[in-house]
């Protein structure tokens, strides 16, 4: 399989009026051909930054890139000029977003505006953009009618809404589907038809996609390789099967026993304390202020990424064995 | 006993074109819905969007008014009660709305909104306000060094904690849960659903638990009431309706929520179609256009609940029909 993006050690800060949030602090992922990575963990732990720093979508003195690189296909996306990306925006990475209804203009038909992407990309006529914009419908399951195309946002329902960003997001033939909280604002039901047809788009057009959420179950049934955040950095990164099953990092195993999935409430285990600050994020290892597995090394340095099974990578001090975390002090 | 009682609850909106002007439809939100809740346990009210659930609830706590039915409360019946004595009765029943940022006041301390109801309803002041505030906050895990503080200062936890105590100050028999953990992170829920698992043990307290996500109500509720389009279609003791769910709906629900465990990939399942619109619910059976098994009977006779082991399902199909072949396979 080859590799389509390689996201490496990014780091990124935010300029706020309380001081710079150091948001995302070595984030490494990667995505091969055909391939669904989820990106999982809670709010604030630099998900949403990662996909849009991917598409050059940050807004720029205040956000800034301090170290890392991103590469898609061999190109150093953190070179590339605005006039660049803006190309290949929607013609090489698309996006989704949680809520469709904000992601589509309400005063233009949902044909015209996928029509715009199609020309605005591929400069064909207004009647191939409209073969295309029905096509897409199609591929994302909707009706390719006039009718359907000629509606308005609102007329849709949110599930369907959704559909209309799949097929906006694929009209120019995208390889990679950058996917943030698809399902989030919809119903269990509805969610499970966008899950389904997530797959489906990788199956019959071998689109590659991220998929970020929250939801633990929804990387489960639908990811092929999963990377756990938190605080602004990948802490575990493998097979969501390996992972999973045998999550070696203190917060992934942390944030699965939180899960009410088959357990009494009485049952349930919580992570003491609360997701720190990233304007004074804590030293070394930002989870160890929360671990209960932590040692002597990890508030003085930050753990670096180690192999500890088949393509299976974890950040920790304590789960690969480094009591003296020197290897990683060079290292960083 | 039951503590509550509701009979053929049935709540319907008008919808009128503008100020004054005649009504045009009808919002059948609520319809023919009957449950009770026994002392000291739980009753989940589950569904998607639009289902009823919150109406139900609302019009057990004499926030909207019921179209017809009865509401039997500690052996009082709600409906034909005046005001004052209604004021009187209501004091036992108390409510946990979903957003705390919303339903907290941003202007009040912590202190004036656990005090709030206290001098309200039940005349406390001076020094023994100050101790009832200052326990109610150390039963929800917070302290004095919280008291003048506003709920912006908070996390969405601490918030829900606020609102916790707020509902619990009165000492009341019934507590109304309206999805109180759905805009939290998991690990935070995790310890609310702690939280209010020992409140329930330690007070005695009852909930009528509103919810849309099954794994968080198989953690908490001891009976489960499944709504599809304002109409309950199954209830039951919860572990019975997790462990055997008869109605297609409820089998459907279940199977499309992703489930964390990546032992259990490609078994979850997807139902087609979307909820209709509650102003023209569909004839008979409100479930029958997305159900697999319709028959014609189904289109024309609102079925009625009857047992089936030890539950209720409101479903023409034979007792002995597998219901477990509802909706397709997701891929994997």
């Amino acid at each position: 399989m080859d590799e389509l993006l390689r996201v490496r050690g990014l780091k990124l800060q935010f300029r706020s009026m309380r001081g710079v949030v150091k948001a995302l602090d070595g984030v490494d992922i990667c995505v091969h051909d055909r391939e669904i990575l989820g990106l999982v963990g809670e709010s604030g732990c630099g998900k949403t930054i990662t996909g849009l720093a991917i598409l050059g979508l940050l807004q720029k003195p205040q956000a800034e890139i301090t170290g890392g690189e991103i590469s898609y296909r061999g190109q150093d996306l953190l070179a590339k000029s605005d006039r660049e990306m803006q190309d290949l925006r929607g013609r090489e990475i698309s996006m989704v977003f949680q809520d469709p209804l904000a992601s589509l203009n309400p005063v233009f038909q949902v044909g015209h505006q996928i029509e715009d992407v199609v020309r605005i990309h591929k400069g064909v006529s207004r009647r191939e953009s409209r073969e295309t914009a029905r096509r897409a419908f199609a591929e994302v399951g909707l009706p390719a009618t006039d009718e359907m195309l000629k509606r308005y946002p609102h007329q849709f329902s949110g599930g369907m809404r959704q559909r209309v960003c799949m097929a906006m997001a694929l009209a120019c033939g995208s390889p990679l589907l950058i996917a943030d909280e698809p399902t989030t604002a919809l119903d269990v039901t509805i969610q499970a038809q966008i899950l389904n047809l997530l797959l489906r788009l990788r199956e019959e057009l071998g689109v590659a996609q991220v998929i970020i959420t929250h939801n633990v179950g929804v990387a489960a049934q639908t990811c092929d390789r999963i990377a756990v955040m938190y605080a602004g950095s990948v802490v575990e990164e493998g097979p969501v099967v390996e992972v999973l099953s045998r999550p070696r990092h203190p917060y992934t195993i942390a944030l699965y026993e939180c899960l009410p999935h088959g357990h009494t409430a009485s049952e349930l285990k919580t992570i003491p304390g609360t997701v720190p600050d990233l304007i004074t994020p804590p030293t070394g290892c930002r989870f160890h202020p929360r671990c209960k597995h932590v040692l002597e090394v990890c508030p003085t340095a930050k753990p670096q990424p180690v192999q500890v099974g088949d393509r299976h990578w974890v950040s920790c001090f304590w789960a690969t064995g480094q009591t003296d975390g020197a290897d990683s002090e060079a290292a960083s | 006993m039951s503590l509550l009682q509701v009979d053929d609850l049935t709540v319907h909106f008008r919808i009128r074109r503008g100020l004054g002007k005649k009504s045009i439809d009808t919002v059948h939100a609520v319809d023919d819905v009957s449950f009770a809740i026994t002392e000291g346990e739980t009753l989940a009210l589950v569904g998607e969007s639009g289902c009823g659930k919150s109406t139900a609830a609302r019009a057990v706590l004499q926030l909207v008014k019921p179209t017809a039915g009865t509401i039997r409360f500690l052996g009082t019946d709600l409906t034909d009660l005046s005001s004052r004595q209604r004021r009187k009765v209501m004091r036992d029943a108390q409510v946990v709305f979903q957003d705390p940022y919303s339903s907290l006041n941003p202007r009040m301390t912590v202190h004036d909104l656990v005090a709030e109801p206290l001098r309200a309803q039940a005349h406390m002041s001076g020094r023994e306000l100050e101790a009832r505030v200052l326990s109610m906050l150390e039963m929800v895990g917070l302290g004095t060094q919280h008291l003048w503080r506003r709920s912006h200062e908070f996390s969405g936890g601490q918030c829900q904690r606020i609102a916790i105590a707020r509902a619990l100050a009165l000492d009341p028999r019934l507590v109304v849960l309206d999805e109180p953990t759905s805009a939290l992170d998991v690990s935070v829920q995790a310890r609310i659903l702690v939280l209010l698992d020992d409140l329930q043990r330690r007070l005695g307290l009852t909930y009528l638990f509103i919810a849309h996500d099954l794994a968080v109500v198989e953690s908490m509720a001891h009976s489960l009431a499944v709504m599809y389009l304002g109409r309950i279609v199954e209830q039951g003791p919860a572990r019975e309706i997790f462990g055997a769910p008869r109605h297609p709906y409820t089998v459907a629900l279940l199977r499309s929520s992703p489930s964390p465990d990546p032992e259990e990939r490609g078994t979850m399942k997807v139902l087609e179609g979307d909820v209709p619109s509650a102003v023209k619910p569909p004839e008979g059976c409100r479930f029958n256009p997305r159900c697999p098994f319709r028959m014609d009977v189904c289109t024309t006779e609102c079925p009625q609940p009857h047992a089936v082991g030890g539950h209720l399902v409101s479903c023409h199909l034979p007792d002995d029909f597998d219901t477990r072949a509802t909706g397709s396979v997701v891929l994997v």
